[in-house]
């Protein structure tokens, strides 16, 4: 199908955005990237996507396909004949399918958790929960793995890029002195993402950290202005 | 598979357990319901689902499966000669995974609310109102686009989307109950429609609570949360 037939509706600093972007690129599928403005809901995203108005949105044809980790699933399941995203194995998929979405269920309200802290207690806590969250990730790795570099073994699987997607904002939540992915603690997270962030599916859609600063800034800003009277 | 080779851990009331054992039955494959006791974790379902310590657990063979929606599809893809759960088309497998999910992140939330806000003002109620029926709409404007004129949002059988909201029915009968009206005959006659079929299903009969018997339970859990705190 050319590559007018697919589109994707995002916007670079989002790491759910991202997860489709690294499918088709894992499926050699070309795409049209529509970017959406900071702030201002274009028509189409609000046709595409009428229940949540979010990116991403696939739209394959006339078709929209909106959830970052259903679209996954749709282009590893349109794109058949490219590398398999999801496991082959059905226990394993099961297994990548609970963890993708205690991903987005626990860990990411985690990690936005401490973004979103008032106060020093609250930040702690928030931190504690984030930490454990990231114990259990790395025994995941340990387990899915099986001693190769991905969740999804010899290549890049859909946990991984359910995880993978957020390294970017891992890293600039590390910035501020926290650490996320240690050494000691989680050396196989750590090896893990050096080698995600490599690979040629991801590395040109992975926004850099300083840019993601910069951006973080400007919507902090935005979001802490005074409320006009 | 022996019998004794698929275990579900559960409860009776639970929708969420209610999933996983509709999606057995569709397949005919027996198992054993290990039946966990109201404000007890026992100690294979601490073992069994270490992360969340929830019901629905599924024990096939020596592995465990967590997450309703999860448990679902492996049993589809796992007794994969049975009757298909998931959509055969790939877009409408999208379709479908995208309304169970929204109705797990967002419509459940919705209904529970419900309930939460019973002791509190007027406004947290007519609100939480709001919310539940705006997205019934959206569940019923689905369920004419995906049952294309058949009687279940699967089509002509129980498929995956079914399940997901069909696990709620008793539930959202016992909130009925109390004067509600969730599933209307004019503003959602096709969900109307879809629920008998649904109920009235061969794979759903003998696991759907009675709603009797869910509002009595609601009623020693409500006096349960509700009670004084001990000082």
């Amino acid at each position: 199908m050319a590559e007018g037939d697919v589109k994707i509706l995002g916007g670079w600093a989002s790491p759910f955005v991202m997860r489709p972007r690294i499918a088709l690129n894992i499926k050699s599928v070309g795409y049209e990237i529509l970017e959406e403005k900071v702030g201002v809901k274009s028509d189409l995203l609000i046709k595409s996507n009428p229940v949540y108005k979010k990116i991403p949105v696939l739209i394959h044809g006339d078709k929209p396909i909106c959830e970052s980790l259903v679209i996954v699933q749709y282009i590893d399941e349109t794109w058949s004949s490219g590398p398999s995203i999801l496991p082959s194995d059905a226990y394993d998929r099961a297994t990548a399918r609970f963890w993708a979405a205690y991903i987005d269920d626990k860990w990411v309200p985690a990690l936005s958790g401490i973004a979103k802290a008032q106060g020093e207690e609250a930040e702690a806590e928030a931190v504690k929960q984030l930490l454990a969250g990231t114990t259990l990730l790395e025994e995941a790795f340990q387990k899915c793995s099986k001693g190769k570099a991905f969740f999804g073994e010899d290549s890049i699987g859909y946990l991984d890029i359910a995880l993978g997607s957020l390294l970017g904002w891992i890293r600039v939540t590390e910035l501020h002195g926290l650490t996320i992915l240690d050494a000691e603690k989680t050396p196989g997270l750590v090896g893990w993402a050096e080698n995600f962030c490599a690979d040629s599916a991801v590395k040109e859609v992975m926004p850099e950290t300083g840019k993601l600063v910069e951006f973080a800034k400007m919507i902090f800003a935005k979001t802490k202005a005074p409320p006009s009277t």
